[in-house]
């Protein structure tokens, strides 16, 4: 890079004029070469996953070499996808998932409208409070609520520790923050006049969200659908914390408890099986990644 | 006649006596369906997160099991074991230096990936963001396997370099390094995305400027992007910040904490000492001290959001 700026500097208007195109297509270069090599560190891991969910027992315990695959096979994904109970835990994180993402929206997106347009007492400070709850991490609040739960099933007899659904209740508090923070911003961008036609034309608050808010802000709305799908997908101390029967566990707790049976490292299928579990978001990323990129940076460029 | 103009005015100032009223009501109305609207998530936040926050408090006060009062009596015990200040050591380590190189990487490639022509961006911002997309349990369990003892695939290759097998997680620093390492893998993604957004925001005309003044390739960063990256720059690396020093899926599946204890960051021995040693008060003073570095963090990111705000 150093040699480059030297370069620019040259003395006579023509030689500079040269030298730039030159320093241009060696920065491409450049650029070029390290993009390819942050590319091979970025994608090592999904790409050892592929490899070793394709290997046999034997291959893996072999000497050969671990970046190549000499007989390839399915016998990992065969034995996955016919094993009840890793279709079990892959149905209950496709439950919890759909579920709280509903859950999120409904919340949502109502609650966001009302901050973004339906000025009321403290509304301003309610929106900054639902930001600050964004930044509360699970790691501070799963030993209080895991308290809490086991406490009220005492009370009221109701047991939700241990049960997947438990996940339901807990979920929403990492996914409704920032979705409706993001949904807030998006909701401000709208140009007031739109809204205040619609309540001239006798549109009530109701059908100005249905009819007016959700279809202009339907980007941000996909955007935080997808957070909170993933959220919910990837999460994974709250699931370990509260579920424990392997009937009741999700996708990532499952596979770390179940294929890991003591010091003995099924890798094969550890490697199938975190390979499938990490196929959902990125087949969603694959289609919908503009939306994604758009939730991503929205949280500090919005609002 | 008169009637008649008559009547036409009074039904006019009935109706605008009537609108007023309907106003008003709509007001209320207002204020009221607004409250409702905002009921679910008011509700959700007060009870599962403001009250395990201050319940939290509470146990941390409390006996092994929870029936006696001690006041500071988990903190003082906290502070004379070595394990805690082992786990302030190293998660400050572990946040700190894995958010510095996620940072600097991030920027770094963020300019890479700018400098591509434009029709060719997409397609590599793509390939970069996978580590964010992967799910992080998952995505570790691959690296637990890259950095298998006996299988390591890092080993095997670097074994033609002549470098001996690294004990990626047997050994303390080589596994505060290997834990750091997949943060820094997982998360630079983020900073990349922020950044890549945060450069094409800054106007084109401010770097002819300065190359018109014979700026150089430093000078340009350092009187352009960096001043008009600022913000973004400040919020995301504070906003890693907390994600970073929370982390927990990344410890708890490369190393549990191991060896003996020398990766163990605030998350991670709180679940231990919780979770696994059901000792819930202790468990809950460990993870309140994630608190004070949270806030500090929480107080200066609210304070750049606010200032954008204004600024707009």
């Amino acid at each position: 890079m150093s040699t480059v700026t030297i370069d620019k500097s040259g003395p006579t208007r023509k030689v500079k004029y040269g030298s730039m195109s030159r320093d241009r297509t060696w920065a491409l270069r450049w650029s070029y070469f390290f993009l390819t090599l942050f590319a091979i560190f970025s994608l090592t891991p999904p790409f050892y996953m592929l490899i070793t969910s394709l290997k046999g027992s034997a291959e893996i315990s072999a000497a050969t070499n671990p970046w190549w695959v000499h007989q390839p096979t399915l016998e990992n994904y065969v034995q996955l996808l016919t094993s009840n109970q890793f279709l079990r835990f892959f149905w209950n994180s496709a439950w919890v998932s759909i579920i709280v993402v509903t859950i999120t929206m409904l919340i949502s997106v109502p609650a966001a409208f009302a901050l973004a347009r339906m000025k009321f007492w403290g509304s301003a400070t309610l929106a900054t409070g639902v930001f600050l709850t964004y930044l509360i991490p699970d790691s501070l609040l799963f030993i209080p609520l895991f308290k809490m739960f086991a406490v009220f099933g005492d009370w009221t007899g109701i047991q939700l520790v241990n049960r997947w659904y438990v996940l339901l209740f807990i979920y929403p508090t990492l996914t409704v923050p920032f979705c409706t923070w993001i949904m807030i911003g998006y909701f401000a961008s709208i140009p007031k006049e739109l809204d205040e036609a619609a309540i001239i034309d006798g549109a009530s608050w109701f059908q100005t969200l249905t009819r007016i808010f959700i279809p202009v802000a339907l980007p941000g709305l996909i955007a935080a659908t997808i957070f909170a799908f993933t959220v919910s997908w990837a999460q994974f101390l709250y699931p370990l914390v509260f579920t424990t029967s392997t009937d009741q566990l999700v996708l990532p707790v499952g596979i770390i408890t179940t294929l890991i049976k003591g010091d003995v490292f099924n890798w094969g299928q550890i490697m199938t099986g975190a390979l499938l579990g990490a196929a959902p978001p990125l087949i969603i990323y694959a289609f919908l990644m503009d939306y994604y990129i758009a939730g991503l940076t929205a949280g500090a460029t919005k609002g | 006649m008169v009637d008649v103009a008559f009547q036409p005015n009074r039904t006019a100032a009935a109706q605008s006596g009537r609108r007023r009223v309907g106003l008003r009501n709509a007001l209320r109305r207002k204020s009221m369906s607004a409250f409702l609207m905002t009921l679910p998530l008011i509700l959700l936040i007060a009870i599962l997160v403001i009250y395990p926050a201050i319940y939290s408090l509470h146990l941390a006060t409390l006996n092994k099991a929870m029936t006696k009062f001690v006041g500071f009596g988990n903190f003082e015990f906290l502070f004379k074991r070595e394990t805690f200040w082992l786990v302030v050591k190293q998660s400050c380590i572990f946040a700190i230096s894995a958010v510095i190189f996620k940072a600097l990487i991030g920027f770094i490639v963020a300019h890479f990936v700018h400098n591509v022509p434009a029709n060719k961006q997409r397609k590599w911002r793509g390939m970069l963001l996978v580590p964010w997309v992967i799910p992080p349990a998952m995505s570790t369990l691959a690296w637990l396997w890259l950095f298998d003892p006996s299988y390591s695939a890092f080993n095997y290759t670097l074994s033609f370099f002549g470098i001996g097998p690294i004990p990626w997680t047997g050994d303390a620093m080589w596994a505060r390094f290997s834990v750091i390492l997949v943060n820094v893998w997982y998360g630079a993604p983020f900073f990349m995305i922020m950044y890549l957004a945060a450069l094409k925001s800054v106007p084109e005309q401010l770097y002819e400027a300065a190359a018109i003044d014979g700026a150089n390739w430093w000078q340009r960063i350092w009187y352009v992007t960096l001043p008009m990256m600022r913000n973004i720059i400040a919020i995301t690396t504070l906003f890693s910040l907390i994600v970073t020093f929370a982390n927990f899926d990344i410890v708890r599946i490369l190393t549990a904490g191991g060896p003996l204890d020398h990766t163990h960051i605030f998350a991670t021995w709180a679940f231990r000492v919780g979770i696994e040693g059901s000792d819930i008060p202790l468990g809950a003073s460990v993870s309140l001290f994630m608190v004070p570095i949270l806030a500090i963090a929480a107080i200066f990111i609210l304070r750049d959001i606010t200032k954008r705000g204004n600024e707009a």
